[in-house]
């Protein structure tokens, strides 16, 4: 239930702007927490949710604007301060210390004493009763990481109630939580608002959010889109306000989407029910020569999880797969470079660039790895290479023995690009290429895919940007919450209905 | 209204007994089983020597076997706090030695053993300090920052003295000399010192505030800083510790052998690690107990009485020692992979 | 000009010059080198003999590095196969021979080569932490070099062996030749072969090189057997200046003499980028200033208290927070109290993952 709007709210950014060099991460945004409120922050990759949270929990300062907590003015010089404050904070990876006990994970730094000594009796009925006023009965001399997850949450959520806090910020808690596991959670953030305090809930599970929240408020490139009640705003509009409309510039690449694709013949890859426990449900995918499949859903969806699990780059625990018709194994993503299958890791900082080599160094290390150590490319072969790939994909400034780590991301994506094109493969995953990148280099690239897919390479993009996803692919298949839930033909489908069938769509919605 | 949260719901009578009482067990103190495997492996140890050896087992042997090792007790509990917050001290030997020549100067110089023996706890702790702060302050390795330590002690041990000094200081040589004795056990002052030592260590790992950040910090720095424990004064002071100790160690094996001795303790700190890791302290840090570490000693003492029981050549207990290091590292990796693949 | 000073090898090879021309001015005979017999003497040249075994072992120690490993056990391997080839060469009928040193220059090298794999073996493959598996042998090692030797210091008198040490060829020590030669097998290994890059990308980004196809066990178990073979011919050539096996002396606190000779180079420790010629600099450092301190009249025994200064030196002008305060003292504008990159919160080393 929102809270009532005469109750003062307990923490207000006013004007919030932070700068880092080079980048506008937050400008001239405003939060309002109200106790008694569960109140969710949604926005994509780059929106700048982490950078507001950070900021009110005294990890970042701030360039701009006014933080009020409790009606008074305050400065958060470190974290301890924010916390002094009375706002409490769990994180993705429930920061206790895992090696000790539950209750005194609890009492940490709080413990009770006699003259310096802790008198553990006291510390563990202490931690057994805050266990309890949040409806937990754990044996308190259990070592937390005896315990899921879910049990882990809940210890830190009762040693915020320790610190008496008036403000709890979750973080992505469900990520790695079951069904029941979330309904238990929910039952004790009900408790705590009851209770008066206020809640900030982070999650990209749509379904998640609006079961649970009050109140919500959209970021998009650093700015502030607006706050909402939950029960007044349909989630068709709330994807849309995430997403956003971007200017088309990329029309002529429309025909790209309308190519006939010849399906007759085997698929590239056909990947049958990969899947793994925890990460990702069962799920299918084959892509033909020639063709773009998109994968399309929110942060979170299962895409990054799909395609990692078809490289090796992680193990999947079920499926079979397939290429051009006979069954091979990947497990590993050596495996998947024989198959002549590549890979570009949405994570181009630190599981694709090699920043302190050169850019031809790292342009040349995938054909060098399958080469070998022993078998140096020579010197000519490998310069004729690099300047190939620099004048085809427009690499920025094009000096082969620039350090890597210096370029702009979008440079950087184009040397990536480089490494697996110059592999020659037969299927190219690309997820996320053109994230946090320039306009330039955005066009540079998707012009690239276009052309490479014309010419017969297959192709699966990830993209959160779901107009480049339906410029350039032929099929799109979405995902929910880490499962398949459909397959749309790009050339029938307009954004919004890509919108809606992410929001509502195929198998499992929740209407 | 109570959810009932225990990760293994109690099915009805049949499992209330004694696997309920082992699963609590369990998931309470899991953490105990490398050091109850230190414990198993001594009584091996001492079983098989009593068989092959009649008089192993016997009072004087047993009591020998703490004395003879008392200052490895000592070095063996400071780096205990060192390598529970995840770090390494590789400086204890020679910071030993350093002490030691330096008390036994001092005292043939005539200065009382009541001014000698704080001047030696404060060198020890002087660079321990020192190794302490460029952990902490910059950022350095510890084991870069311990191996300076090494260095400096090291020299400045052959700057006091580049032979041995003999100790003739009456107060020190009470220390080793005097004995209590009780049926055929005995216990010398030096070993009440280095029990002593046990004891507070225990104490203050287990019931201070100091002691519980020390293990949080093992457990996850980053979540111990989150948590606003007082991080960066904790690391700090664990090195402090281990010097001191190595001060005491000091103390220990100068009234032992009478005299001081620059070379002294060369490659002691690596004796003291595997004394440490084989009493169940896991390297990686957040796990282990100082009871553990002594254990860890007696088991390092055991092997080299029994090898010169054997007749042998000393080098074996090394070797031994190696590869018993090598044994616990293993299964410990293999307990630590299993756990990340639950999670 | 700015080319030269940036490049990374300057400031080594600045202090290496300092510490010439300082000990030249104190002492002019320093850089005075005479023929006699077909045969350079000098101090210089004294300093390229002594600085051999240091050269191997720092040699296998920059590539162990890179690959983010450490070995520990140098020492140990030195100390084990100065006292193979001397127990061979000691129970030979001719200990004179040729045929009984090339025997035993097999074997002893062969046992460190097995060595060095049992170390990679224990990274590579079980994934022990590197510190602890060489801490195993480092332990273990020299009671095997003990009991090899029955304890005692077995001495010998073989003159080819000796030569390995003491003999000269075409002008110049035979050890120096050795090591040059060794230097000049890595540098060749890693530079005209994909060997080095590859090592580097492992060590910078050991996930991204993962996902780039290379293949990082082979690399790192490499590494350790390098350094391994390295350390054998380290420990032949100890073994053949004092013409015995002293298993406690030989290669004793080598490793850590090695890893501050990378570290003065310019190699991080934390791996990546490495460079062999920034490691000879470090290691002529180490020994011009161990000849300095010898000069000086210091007691050799006292001379880690220098190397201690110097790496405390070192790593303190290395470090993130001296380079912070200058950049605090410097900087117009008023540091920020939590003033860091982005994703780097404040007071943590580590990164807080918040979702974005």
């Amino acid at each position: 239930m929102p809270a009532d709007t005469e109750v003062p709210p307990v923490v207000e950014m006013t004007g919030v702007t932070i700068r880092f060099p080079g980048v506008l991460a937050l400008d001239d945004v405003a939060l309002t927490l109200r106790p008694g409120e569960v109140h969710s922050l949604m926005g994509e990759n780059g929106a700048g949710k982490s950078t507001l949270i950070k900021a009110l929990t005294g990890v970042y300062s701030i360039d701009a604007g006014t933080i009020r907590v409790a009606g008074a003015d305050r400065v958060f010089e470190t974290t301890a301060d924010a916390q002094a404050a009375g706002i409490s904070t769990v994180y993705q990876e429930v920061n206790l210390a895992p090696n000790l006990s539950v209750g005194e994970n609890v009492m940490l730094g709080q413990e009770i004493r006699r003259a310096g000594t802790i008198d553990w009796k006291a510390v563990h009925r202490a931690a057994a009763e805050h266990l309890e006023n949040l409806g937990q009965d754990i044996d308190t001399r259990s070592i937390l990481s005896s315990h899921s997850i879910a049990v882990q949450q809940l210890v830190a959520i009762s040693r915020a109630m320790v610190l008496d806090a008036k403000v709890l910020i979750l973080d992505e808690p469900t990520s790695s939580l079951d069904r029941h596991e979330v309904e238990q959670l929910f039952t004790v953030i009900r408790t705590l608002r009851d209770r008066g305090v206020a809640i900030l809930f982070v999650s990209h599970f749509l379904d998640q959010v609006y079961e649970i929240s009050d109140r919500i408020t959209v970021l998009r490139n650093g700015r502030l889109v607006g706050e909402y009640l939950a029960r007044d705003l349909p989630r068709g509009q709330l994807v849309t306000k995430m997403i956003g409309r971007e200017l088309d510039e990329l029309a002529a690449l429309a025909t790209v989407s309308e190519r006939i694709i010849d399906r007759t013949g085997a698929p590239v890859l056909k990947a049958t029910n990969v899947g793994r426990r925890g990460v990702l449900e069962p799920a299918d995918l084959d892509v033909y020569p020639g063709e773009v499949v998109g994968l399309a859903g929110l942060l979170g969806s299962g895409r990054t999880e799909l395609v990692r699990l078809l490289y090796g780059a992680d193990r999947a625990d079920s499926g079979q797969i397939e290429m051009k018709g006979e069954p091979v194994k990947v497990t590993t993503p050596r495996h998947a470079i024989e198959n002549r299958i590549a890979f570009s890791s949405e994570n181009r900082r630190e599981e694709g660039i090699i920043a302190d080599l050169t850019v031809g160094e790292n342009i040349v290390l995938g054909i060098q790895a399958r080469r070998g150590a022993l078998h140096k490319i020579p010197r000519g072969e490998q310069d004729a290479i690099v300047s190939e790939y620099i004048a085809a994909l427009g690499v920025r400034p094009a000096d082969p023995n620039q350090l890597a780590g210096n370029l702009s991301g979008g440079n950087q994506q184009k040397v990536l690009l480089g490494r697996w094109l110059a592999t020659a493969p037969e299927l190219i995953v690309l997820d996320e290429p053109t994230r946090g990148i320039d306009v330039g280099a955005k066009a540079d690239i998707q012009r690239k895919v276009a052309e490479l897919s014309a010419q017969g390479l297959a192709v699966i993009f990830i993209s959160s940007e779901l107009e480049e996803v339906l410029r350039l692919a032929q099929r799109v298949v979405v995902m929910r919450d880490r499962r398949r839930i459909g397959e749309l033909d790009s050339s029938r489908t307009d954004l919004d209905g890509l919108i809606d069938y992410i929001a509502d769509g195929g198998e499992g919605n929740a209407a | 209204m109570t959810t009932d949260m225990q990760t293994r719901p109690t099915a009805p009578g049949a499992e209330r007994g004694i696997v309920a009482r082992y699963n609590t067990f369990m998931s309470r103190r899991s953490s105990l089983m490398p050091t109850l495997a230190a414990v198993a492996i001594l009584i091996i140890l001492l079983v098989a020597a009593q068989v092959r050896f009649d008089r192993f087992l016997s009072p004087g042997n047993l009591s020998a076997l703490l004395l003879d090792n008392a200052y490895l007790v000592v070095l063996a509990v400071g780096m205990t706090f060192v390598i529970l917050t995840g770090g390494i001290d590789l400086s204890v030997g020679s910071v030993m030695a350093f002490t030691g020549i330096l008390s036994a100067s001092l005292l043939s110089q005539q200065l009382p053993a009541i001014i000698v023996i704080p001047v030696m706890l404060l060198g020890g702790a002087a660079i321990g300090l020192m190794i302490g702060v460029l952990v902490q302050y910059f950022n350095v390795q510890p084991f870069i920052a311990s191996l300076a330590g090494l260095f400096l002690a090291r020299g400045l041990a052959f700057v006091v003295s580049l032979s041995s000094i003999r100790v003739e200081d009456p107060a020190v040589l009470w220390l080793q000399r005097t004995r209590f004795a009780f049926g055929g056990w005995y216990i010398t002052p030096t070993g009440l010192i280095a029990l002593a030592v046990v004891a507070i260590a225990f104490y203050v790992l287990h019931w201070t505030r100091f002691g519980r950040t020390v293990y949080a910090i093992g457990g996850s720095e980053q979540s111990a800083r989150l948590m606003g424990l007082k991080v960066a004064r904790t690391k700090i002071l664990v090195y402090v510790i281990s010097g001191v100790c190595g001060g005491v160690a000091g103390l220990l094996l100068t009234a032992y052998s009478g005299a001081g001795y620059p070379r002294n303790g060369i490659g002691t700190e690596l004796d003291a690690i595997a004394a440490v890791v084989i009493g169940g302290t896991l390297l990686a840090g957040g796990t282990g107990y100082v009871l553990g570490s002594l254990v860890g000693v007696l088991v390092y003492g055991t092997i080299k009485k029994l090898i010169s029981f054997m007749g042998a050549e000393q080098s074996w207990t090394q070797i031994i020692i190696g590869f018993l290091l090598l044994v616990f590292i293993v299964v410990q990796r293999v307990i630590v992979t299993r756990s990340q693949r639950r999670t | 000009m700015k080319k030269v000073l940036r490049h990374r090898l300057f400031w080594p090879i600045a202090a290496l010059v300092t510490l010439i021309v300082v000990n030249t001015i104190v002492r002019p005979q320093f850089i005075v080198v005479s023929v006699r017999d077909g045969q350079l003497y000098g101090v210089l040249i004294d300093i390229l003999r002594t600085s051999a075994p240091l050269m191997l072992v720092a040699l296998g120690m920059t590539v162990v590095i890179a690959t983010r490993g450490i070995d520990l056990s140098v020492g140990a391997i030195m100390a084990v196969s100065g006292a193979v080839a001397l127990t061979i060469i000691d129970a030979s009928s001719d200990p004179g021979s040729i045929g009984t040193v090339l025997l035993a220059l097999v074997v002893a090298l062969g046992v460190s080569l097995a060595l060095g794999a049992w170390n990679g073996l224990l990274v590579s493959v079980a994934g022990i932490q590197p510190i602890i598996a060489t801490l195993v042998l480092m332990l273990a090692g020299r009671g095997v070099a003990l009991l090899i030797t029955d304890g005692f210091i077995t001495t010998v008198n073989s003159a080819p062996y000796s030569f390995i040490a003491t003999g000269y060829l075409l002008f110049l020590p035979v050890a120096f030749l050795i090591a040059l030669a060794a230097i000049v097998v890595v540098a060749l290994a890693e530079r005209r072969t994909a060997l080095g890059v590859l090592t580097e990308a492992v060590g910078i980004n050991p996930q991204a090189s993962r996902l780039a196809g290379v293949r990082s066990r082979g690399i790192v178990f490499g590494a350790y057997l390098a350094s391994g073979l390295l350390a054998g011919i380290a420990g032949v050539l100890y073994s053949a200046n004092i013409r015995a096996a002293d298993a406690n002396a030989a290669g004793q606190f080598i490793e850590l003499y090695a890893i501050l000779a990378v570290v003065l180079g310019g190699t991080s420790l934390m791996g990546g980028k490495f460079t062999i010629a920034g490691t000879v600099v470090g290691v002529l450092i180490i020994q011009t200033l161990d000849k300095t301190i010898l000069f000086l009249g210091v007691p050799p025994a006292q001379s880690p208290v220098f190397f201690a200064v110097v790496v405390i030196v070192v790593v303190v002008l290395q470090s993130p927070r001296l380079h912070k305060w200058i950049r605090d003292l410097t900087s117009k504008r008023a540091p920020r109290a939590n003033d860091s990159q982005p994703g780097t919160p404040v007071g943590t080393q580590n990164k807080v993952e918040v979702a974005s």
